[in-house]
């Protein structure tokens, strides 16, 4: 098993958990003078980590944009690998575009979750530095985004539901990207996978940065992690552009309206998945099982929707994305009334039985 | 033949519009000639000396590109809700619309109707560059979605001439999923079987290209449009390199595959008259 360290050491706390990192300190201590001294302080520390699970609780049932967007970042957080390791079983990868390259920022393959056949498509971004190297820090070129095509595809061939798994800064700027057409890479694959004929879940579970996520966020379901963030430009960016001034990224970020709970007022995701306490990075193993929960429990629900209907409906969630409530409902009791017709139509278009000659 | 234009279309005379700083001469941005405005304009805003393709505005390009009068605009009122309530520094996104209004005469980046090209009927979308450098906003995809449709209903070819700096950002996810939108409605026009020629004009960038510009059936450019899916100053930001000469010009995607032809601004009636001949069905 690889080390899937949730221990959360001294220099892995973000800059608002100060006063957790003190009581981590103080427990330390208090453990390592029992140690020499053989004085039992375990009373005292069962205080201490009451009080610390108190702080958590309390910093991250507030947490601000920025901080969220820290979260997300935060260098122990769970990656697509451990989602693979923990959550798949007898995950097979598929390499290849067939074209140019086998990009490792995006992973694909197949592999079953609970108890159903799926093919999975995620971004990866590498724990250590070497990973990091090897998949571009999770930022893929327009290979990875081809590969992502005609794996989805095969696997709408054979009837296979597939899950997306979100987790990259952005799509990769540079000018071998370029050349091959990034752009046209994101664009097909927005196309395919709104018409794609197997249920598509997609699940941010870490950053989702603009173009570059929505490349294989397009679905019946796009949901989050609670301390993920999915924004049409990276705090960054929007306050260099906007603010004349990157370093003024938590206001854009604020103004963005990047976290979960923000997104799914604006009923621009469908659900949130819960973080374990503190968030994804203290208990990786909570993280995963609670997304394994979601995929199941909401595949059984898409399997059972008629290819037809599923397409319906998905196209009707992409095009009323920033329409008005009152809009949306008028559309959707218009559609309903459409698929009603249709359906009478089609009954009565059934051409008659012919008796049998007696 | 000629469909007649439906009675609920609001008629929309369009007035040819000043689009070069005030005074009789002007500079070339690329060829650094002094030239002579009124000679500009006559060229349809095309330097005379080096073919360097001026921006124009959605009034002015419909005005060189369709039948006299014959574009009938749809939507045309469409405003923006505001969906996050977006503030940024001392001001707002709302007071930004209202600044662009003014300097565009547009209500939003985009301009959708019925027209006429050489005595063809077709449903045209044109983008806006000043407003708010074209950006696609719900707005611009819900009238790109109605453009399609339409295009659908009436079993008529759809133009669109994209020139943007991409999504909103002051729209959030909610521009980002426009993209996702206008795609899932390319789709559905694909299926139906229904001609798109994607016209890429100076510039065509982010969220814009990755989406609808980058799915037309053919997809034409204008000479060096800037044309590509990351800004170049982002770009040369990332990598640290200096970028290459007529890196993410019209030319360049031509040679890297991923525009059919480049037209000539004068050339570009024409070519989507011929276009449309040639795909009847
Ligand atoms: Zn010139």
């Amino acid at each position: 098993m690889p080390d899937r360290a949730n221990k959360i050491n001294s220099g892995d706390h973000l800059d608002f958990e100060q006063k957790v990192a003190d009581l981590d300190r103080q427990m330390n201590e208090l453990r390592k003078l029992s140690s020499i001294k053989g004085i039992d302080y375990s009373s005292e520390i069962r205080q201490l980590q009451k009080e610390q699970v108190n702080e958590l609780k309390r910093i991250y049932s507030n947490l601000t944009a920025w901080q969220t967007v820290q979260v997300a970042r935060h260098p122990k957080r769970p990656l697509l690998s451990d989602y693979l390791d923990l959550m798949v079983k007898d995950f097979r990868e598929f390499h290849g575009d067939r074209c140019f390259g086998d990009d490792r920022a995006i992973v694909t393959g197949l592999g079953q979750i609970g108890r159903d056949r799926v093919f999975v498509v995620g971004q990866n971004k590498g724990r250590n530095t070497k990973e990091k190297v090897v998949c571009n820090f999770g930022c893929p070129n327009p290979e990875g985004y081809r590969k992502a095509l005609i794996k989805m595809k095969f696997a709408e061939k054979y009837g296979i539901p597939v899950v997306t798994l979100i987790d990259t800064p952005g799509a990769y700027p540079g000018i071998g990207a370029e050349e091959r057409g990034q752009a046209q890479a994101i664009a097909a694959n927005l196309q395919e996978m709104s018409r794609l004929r197997v249920p598509i879940i997609c699940i941010c579970i870490g950053e989702g940065g603009s173009g570059g996520a929505l490349g294989i966020g397009v679905g019946d379901r796009l949901v989050m992690l609670e301390f993920a963030y999915y924004s049409v430009i990276s705090p960054e960016g929007c306050a260099a552009i906007l603010w004349r001034d990157g370093s003024q990224a938590p206001h854009a970020a604020e103004a963005l309206k990047l976290t979960s709970k923000d997104l799914l007022k604006l009923e621009l995701v469908d659900a949130v998945i819960p973080e374990p306490l503190g968030g994804a990075h203290r208990n990786v193993h909570d993280t995963v099982y609670n997304v394994e929960k979601y995929i199941v429990k909401t595949l059984r629900d898409l399997k059972r929707t008629k290819v037809d209907n599923l397409l319906e409906n998905r196209y009707w969630k992409l095009r009323s994305i920033g329409v008005s409530p009152a809009e949306r409902l008028r559309r959707k009791t218009l559609a309903g009334r459409e698929r009603i017709k249709a359906a009478i139509d089609k009954i009565h278009t059934k051409p008659k039985p012919v008796p049998a000659k007696v | 033949m000629a469909k007649q234009a439906k009675s609920k279309w609001n008629g929309f005379s369009l007035r040819p519009r000043k689009e070069m700083p005030e005074g009789l001469w002007t500079k070339c941005p690329a060829c650094e000639h002094m030239l002579y405005k009124s000679a500009v304009e006559k060229n349809l805003n095309v330097c005379p000396e080096c073919n360097h393709h001026f921006r124009i505005s959605a009034a002015t390009r419909i005005n060189y590109l369709t039948d006299e009068d014959s574009f009938q605009q749809v939507l045309g009122d469409l405003k923006t809700s505001d969906p996050l309530g977006f503030k940024f520094r001392d001001t707002t996104y709302k007071q930004r619309i209202k600044d662009d209004e003014k300097k565009s005469g547009e209500k939003e980046a985009m301009l959708i109707g019925k027209a006429f090209i050489k005595g063809r009927p077709l449903i045209l979308a044109v983008m806006e560059p000043n407003f708010l450098m074209g950006s696609m906003g719900a707005v611009v995809g819900e009238k790109l979605c109605a453009a399609v449709d339409m295009a659908m209903d009436e079993k008529l070819p759809l133009v669109v001439f994209s020139c943007s700096g991409g999504a909103r950002m002051h729209e959030g996810v909610v521009s980002l999923g426009q993209m996702a939108k206008t795609s899932a409605a390319m789709a559905r026009y694909d299926d139906s079987g229904g001609l798109f020629i994607s016209v890429l004009t100076d510039p065509t960038t982010g969220g814009v290209t990755a989406s609808f510009a980058m799915l037309g059936d053919c997809i034409i450019a204008e000479p060096g449009a800037l044309i590509g899916f990351a800004g170049p100053r982002t770009i040369a930001e990332t990598i640290k390199v200096e970028l290459p000469e007529g890196f993410q010009t019209a030319e360049f995607m031509l040679e890297h595959g991923f525009v059919d032809m480049i037209v000539d601004r004068k050339d570009m009636r024409s070519e989507i008259a011929r276009l449309i001949d040639y795909c009847q069905k």
